[in-house]
């Protein structure tokens, strides 16, 4: 039978590998960071503050292109909308809990936290899911930290010549790849790409919110043509 | 890269308010419609893409802009090693081995290519 303890323990022993997929990104937001010259502090306040990877990475970058604060503050939206996606589907599971550890379970609430605990979830109805959660995020929280710090510490100290602000866009890659699994989501892929190509010259650096907007219409527009959708969602929703 | 010119006092603001935002887009439905079990069918759709086009948008001119210009020739390393990575990407879906991958394409690319 399952109890805080053990149920803490299997989700800690589930999320033991995936930490080390997340070190070295949380080392390339590190490093990405002080090469645009944020300071320490505030490059480990976005680690504990944002704590999620890809808008991070964005942030540095536009922080980099000394874009408008608003226009940072607005792709880290966008970048983040998903998490509204999995906030709604694990609300059933937490409805019992109390409104104190609603608010700590989401703040916790990263794509590979959502992506174990509700694989867990729908497999086991007895889980606590409070525990089992809190297992998952834990390690996962403490190596995107460690991995920050690590990243600053070696950042400050690489050679130019290494080319490590490649990292980035490699990580973006790392990402993306495994997003793009039918024509529809192509399609978002292919056209938001060209068009933040197209779009790089707006003003305020609106080029990369412009090409996620078009690309996301784009993938709806495809899988309306095409009327397959992954999770047979389109066919039942008109 | 130059330094950003962003000063400590704005880098607390965005930091804060990027957190914020973040914080609500992740409490939205267990905070506030735990008794729904479901998000709007539209929204769920169009969420379903922010990722691709996120995360391509993000990626795409950083491979094939150099120097200011669109560069699709060979002599691009960026364009070279992005394309190995995603290669590695596809086949393994490992984020470290596309890293070790692209990386080490770049270094030897750039010292080729000087």
């Amino acid at each position: 039978m399952s109890s805080p303890r053990s149920d803490f323990l299997s989700g800690v022993r589930v999320a033991a590998p995936i930490t080390l997929g997340v070190f070295p990104f949380g080392m390339i937001a590190g490093v990405a960071a002080v090469g645009v010259g944020i300071p320490a502090v505030q490059t480990l306040a976005m680690s504990v503050v944002i704590f999620a990877g890809a808008s991070q990475l964005a942030a540095i970058e536009l922080i980099g292109r000394n874009a408008p604060a608003a226009v940072v503050v607005l792709t880290v939206l966008v970048i983040n909308l998903r998490h509204v996606m999995y906030s709604a589907s694990l609300a059933p599971h937490f409805r019992r809990q109390s409104a104190r550890w609603k608010g700590l379970l989401a703040y916790l609430l990263v794509d590979q936290v959502y992506a174990l605990s509700i694989l867990e979830f729908e497999n086991d109805e007895e889980t606590s899911r409070r525990w089992y959660y809190l297992g998952v995020a834990t390690p996962l929280w403490l190596t995107w930290q460690t991995a920050t710090v690590v990243g600053i510490i070696f950042g400050a100290r690489t050679p130019e010549g290494w080319h490590l602000e490649f990292a980035v866009p490699l990580v973006f890659l790392a990402v993306l790849v495994p997003a793009v699994t039918d024509r529809a989501t192509a399609a978002a892929a292919l056209v938001g790409g060209a068009v933040a190509v197209v779009a790089a010259g707006l003003p305020y650096n609106l080029g990369l919110i412009v090409a996620a907007v078009v690309g996301i219409g784009a993938g709806l527009a495809v899988e309306r043509a095409t009327g397959v959708s992954t999770d047979g969602a389109a066919g039942e929703a008109e | 890269m130059a330094p950003t010119t962003f000063d400590d006092a704005t880098l607390w603001v965005v930091i804060l308010a990027a957190g914020v935002v973040t914080y609500a887009l992740r409490l939205s439905f267990i905070a506030l419609f735990g008794r729904l079990d479901d998000v709007p069918e539209s929204v769920e759709r169009a969420l379903r893409f922010v990722p691709a086009a996120v995360l391509s948008a993000l990626v795409v001119p950083q491979l094939v802009v150099a120097d200011g210009a669109v560069s699709l020739s060979p002599t691009n390393p960026r364009l070279l090693a992005g394309a190995l990575a995603a290669a590695v990407a596809w086949r393994t879906e490992n984020i470290l081995a596309t890293l070790v991958v692209g990386m080490g394409a770049m270094l030897l690319l750039s010292a080729a290519l000087g």
